[in-house]
């Protein structure tokens, strides 16, 4: 049995007389200790699927349709003492910006001590032994003193280290990072990524990883997600996505990488943007931005089919793939 | 945090000698010594002779200074209507006066915090709605206005509670006079206390309610929720905390505004305080008196708002004392 | 460019004037009774001269032998007075739309002087920075932490101690707008230097300098409108809190005198009658004055939501 397993959900958002649909059937499922990728741009619906696998969704949104299946029970449907029990203690999440993330009115030891007396039944003092082993586990020095620190006393990669500290607290199953570093400055971002990815395997963690950094998802994970408009238009294993690209939006991402481009030579870039919620196309979401475009993807919205060793959604998928090999072969 | 504490009160000094200017100023201009001294009967010659010995001829700066000197030294004139020292004249009506603030703080504090953070909490409830709609006609009642229509409910209609004075007190510490160790104390206070807090209380709950709110959107709150907290102590320890330490900066400068406030409740119930007093020595041009009750007001409002920054420098961790004095 | 982004600014807030306020107003029915009865206050009092039926400036209408006569619906009642007369014999219904434009009249013009005051202060403080941002600033702080109320009532006191009633209640009108007005400056400064220290990092702000513009042309056509909202939702709440404030003072017998009575005079008479039961000189006037300030500051409260500005908080 997988330890997530997504089917068909979707996530919309009340809006003044309607409501726009965030997340379209998204379907996916996440093996104990894996690490899957999340990639796509900024309001492709990343985020909001982080946190409606913690069943964290403020309002407006709400999950309107699907199942979540958490070993097996549905999170979509739990109630909000059951969920707490889950959240923080089975399945972790770490924020994108640190800077925002931690309470500057309590103490580390306060809100890491919470944590761990929310879920066990600990004594202040052995809640702080963990606490101080976990800390340590992330490099932080003297850890016994971060305690009584507060947080605007940290550098913000000595808050990140201290987050996923906290996300490890309770050994949990499943850890959600949205965008973990893209706060952060560049020099530690990589730092950050290697100990989470570390720390993952060492403790045989499943990891989703939400972030629009190809890169990072090629090193860290090895199945991928990518997501456009609030929907799934690829997926499979991360080398092949990386190395064999199908859906065109997916190959445009990869060759906009500056890895992709000769020195001196200009990034390609994908023209146009992505759509705003309320106004994607009645077709393929990507259509109006696709060089491939045909008629029907303008109507017909393409499911998720199987094709060379990943799953995509676009109806084009065979005859692109015949035009790459003509053009390499040429 | 000691440079800090300096700078706080070398400001708070500046501040309190402009006050004395604008006193020494009042003073200066406002009435005629001479006549409160000896009358309108005496020869023109024996005024001059008088102005010299009472000084009143010397350079504006020498003439400042002394009155800086003897205010320092307690020293604020002698009220004409009284004929007593007039800092001792207000501080005898001080007690009633802080009782009655301290009477509307109490409300104050022991209600906006619960109504603050209900509101917050569920905003759409039929409660919360009727809690923000009292608010909002809380704040457009003046509250002079409230207080005669209490007085006009509970003290002429019902006849329930007294509508004036401040009926049986008893002195404590030597010359504290209280209302709070007599039922008849007790019975007295309560109006004006209510009607003085009648305005600021739906103010805090209206404060408290928009901070709380914010808080509970920040990141740090769902970051709680993501730890699996409970909504109790997320709502109490994790919002509350930081909703509160605004809420110190704003308390501070409105117990300064109700000292104001106390003027109308205790002209409207007749209060025996200082906010009575001094209309009563705008009514007599009372020099003295006035140039009094403006610097000890003046120096209650320095005070509190010194006292209000520094609570708020200590029990703010990210608020760095140390460095804010340099 | 500082033309595309000047026309992209206009045509974002005629979107928001269009769309957004616009459909919220229609939506809520408390505004649109709030901003009903507002204009009708402010209609009927401004046509006062032309409604009432007497003025009551006029000594030679009013005759003492009239006085307390309670309204209309109550025993013992005059016709010829809808809401009864006052101590003085004044017919109330006419002393109360003189006295409703006397407290619109000095609440209006005295958050306008706030505003000149403060926004210019606030520009200034916010565009030229520095030291003299610095100096201001303090000033603004300490100015806030007096009660206006306070400032007012010993500014007042003063003032009437030393002119006497007489030269008082001849200039009482000025010196109530002149002691609100100054008081309450530091509101609008802080928000605007905020908006300004905001907007001066923007690149439009930049360009505008680099074409030349001077700083006050900058100052007014750039920045200022970017600090509208903020301002609108400020200036309800100061308009609602300088007609309390005017009648807190008059109540007190510091601001307009019984001769020519602002609501606050009005209610101030009739307290020394509510004893006597002649309640409806202190009451109907207290009703006009709290449904006015009432409504104001429910259009301030939907005005805040619709428009969530930043407001500067300490």
């Amino acid at each position: 049995m997988s330890l997530l397993s997504v089917r068909d959900l979707t996530v919309k958002f009340a809006m003044r007389d309607n409501t726009v649909t965030a997340l379209d059937n998204i379907s996916f499922d996440l093996a104990k200790g894996e690490r899957l990728g999340i990639v796509g741009e900024s309001g492709a619906g990343k985020s909001i699927t982080g946190f409606a696998l913690m069943n964290l969704l403020s309002r407006p949104g709400f999950i309107d349709n699907g199942k979540i299946l958490f070993e097996g029970e549905d999170i979509a449907n739990m109630s909000d003492a059951q969920m707490r029990g889950i959240r923080g203690n089975r399945m972790a999440m770490i924020f994108q910006d640190p800077m925002v993330t931690l309470n500057p009115v309590l103490t580390i030891g306060q809100q890491m001590v919470e944590t761990l007396m929310a879920h066990r039944k600990l004594s202040k003092a052995e809640a702080e032994q963990i606490a101080v082993v976990k800390l340590r586990e992330v490099y932080i020095p003297s850890p016994e003193e971060r305690l009584a620190q507060y947080p605007h006393e940290l550098s913000g990669g000595m808050r990140q280290r201290i987050i996923i500290a906290m996300a490890l607290l309770l050994d949990p199953e499943l850890i959600i990072a949205d965008e973990p570093t893209t706060a952060l400055d560049v020099t530690i971002q990589a730092d950050i990524m290697e100990l989470l990815l570390e720390l993952c395997q060492s403790n045989k963690v499943g990891l989703i990883l939400i972030t629009h950094d190809l890169g990072v998802v090629s090193q860290m994970t090895e199945r991928t997600l990518v997501m456009y408009a609030g929907k799934i238009i690829e997926a499979g294993r991360t080398r092949e996505i990386i190395n064999d690209p199908q859906h065109p939006y997916t190959q445009g991402l990869i060759n906009a990488l500056p890895q992709q481009t000769k020195p001196g030579m200009r990034l390609k870039q994908i023209p146009g943007n992505m759509p705003s919620l309320t106004a994607i196309p009645a077709g393929c979401p990507f259509s109006p931005r696709c060089e491939y475009v045909r008629d029907h993807c303008r109507t017909t919205r393409p499911e998720p089919v199987q094709y060379a060793h990943v799953e995509v959604a676009c109806h084009e998928v065979n005859r692109l793939h015949r035009e790459n090999s003509e053009e390499q072969s040429a | 945090m000691l440079a800090y504490l300096v700078k706080r009160v070398f400001q708070a000094i500046a501040v309190m000698l402009v006050i004395s200017l604008v006193g020494f100023a009042i003073q200066d201009n406002l009435g005629d010594p001479l006549r409160e001294l000896v009358g309108q009967s005496v020869s023109e010659e024996v005024r001059q002779e008088l102005r010299d010995e009472l000084g009143l001829n010397d350079s504006f700066l020498k003439q400042y200074t002394r009155f800086l000197g003897n205010a320092l030294q307690g020293d604020l004139g002698t009220s004409y209507f009284f004929k007593e020292p007039a800092l001792d004249v207000i501080l005898k009506k001080l007690p009633a006066t802080l009782e009655l603030v301290l009477g509307a703080t109490l409300i104050i504090v022991g209600l906006s915090v619960p109504l603050g953070v209900y509101t917050a909490i569920k905003p759409n409830t039929i409660l919360s709605r009727l809690i923000m709609g009292i608010s909002i006609v809380g704040i457009s009642i003046p509250v002079f206005l409230t207080a005669i229509l209490m007085i006009f409910v509970f003290s002429v209609e019902f006849g329930w509670l007294p509508s004036y004075g401040r009926g049986d007190v008893v002195t404590v510490f030597g010359h504290w006079d209280t209302n709070f160790a007599t039922l008849d104390g007790w019975a007295h206070i309560l109006l004006p206390s209510l009607a003085l807090a009648s305005i600021m209380l739906p103010l805090f709950v209206r404060l408290i309610r928009a901070e709380m709110m914010e808080v509970l959107q920040s990141e740090y709150v769902k970051y709680a929720k993501a730890k699996g907290i409970r909504p109790f102590r997320i709502y109490f320890v994790h919002a509350l905390k930081n909703t509160l330490l605004p809420v110190i900066t704003v308390g501070g400068v409105q117990i300064g505004t109700m000292v104001a406030y106390t003027i109308l409740t205790e002209t409207v119930f007749q209060w025996p305080g200082m906010g009575f007093m001094f209309l009563e020595a705008v009514n007599r041009v009372d020099t003295p008196l006035i140039v009094a009750y403006l610097i000890v007001v003046g120096f209650i409002f320095v005070l509190t708002n010194t006292v209000v920054d520094l609570i708020y420098g200590l029990v703010n961790p990210t608020v760095n004392l140390a460095r804010m004095g340099a | 460019m500082s033309m595309t982004t000047n026309a992209a600014e206009a045509s974002r807030w005629s979107r928001i004037w269009d769309s957004n306020m616009a459909y919220s107003f229609r939506r809520n029915p408390v505004a649109v009774v709030s901003l009903a009865i507002f204009a009708f206050i402010t209609v009927m009092s401004l046509l006062a001269p032309l409604i009432a039926p007497f003025d009551p400036y006029d000594p030679a209408q009013i005759d003492i032998m009239n006085s307390e006569y309670p309204p209309v619906w109550v025993d013992g009642s005059d016709p010829q007075f809808m809401f009864g007369t006052d101590d003085q014999g004044r017919d109330l219904w006419s002393t109360i739309l003189y006295g409703t434009r006397l407290s619109l009249l000095i609440g209006l013009c005295a958050v306008a002087l706030q505003a000149f005051l403060g926004i210019s202060i606030g520009l200034i403080a916010g565009y030229v920075g520095g030291r003299l941002d610095s100096l201001l600033m303090r000033m603004a702080d300490i100015q806030l932490s007096f009660s206006t109320l306070m400032v007012a009532i010993i500014f007042l006191a003063v003032t009437q101690a030393m002119f006497g009633s007489e030269t008082f209640n001849q200039y009482a009108v000025y010196f109530l707008i002149a002691v609100i007005g100054v008081a309450e400056w530091p509101q609008y400064a802080r928000t605007v230097r905020a908006t300004v220290l905001a907007e001066k990092k923007k690149e439009y702000v930049d360009s505008a300098r680099v074409l030349g513009f001077g700083p006050l042309r900058i100052m007014v056509r750039h920045i200022l409108p970017n600090s509208l909202s903020p301002i609108f939702v400020i200036s309800t709440v100061q308009v609602a809190n300088a007609i309390i404030s005017e009648a807190s003072l008059s109540f007190l017998g510091l601001g307009m005198p019984p001769s020519q009575p602002s609501l606050g005079s009005l209610i101030s008479s009739g307290f020394d009658y509510i004893f006597s039961g002649s309640w409806w000189i202190t009451a109907i006037p207290g009703v006009v004055l709290v449904v006015l300030v009432l409504v104001i500051n429910l259009l301030g409260d939907w005005m805040r939501d619709v428009l969530n500005p930043k407001l500067y908080k300490g």
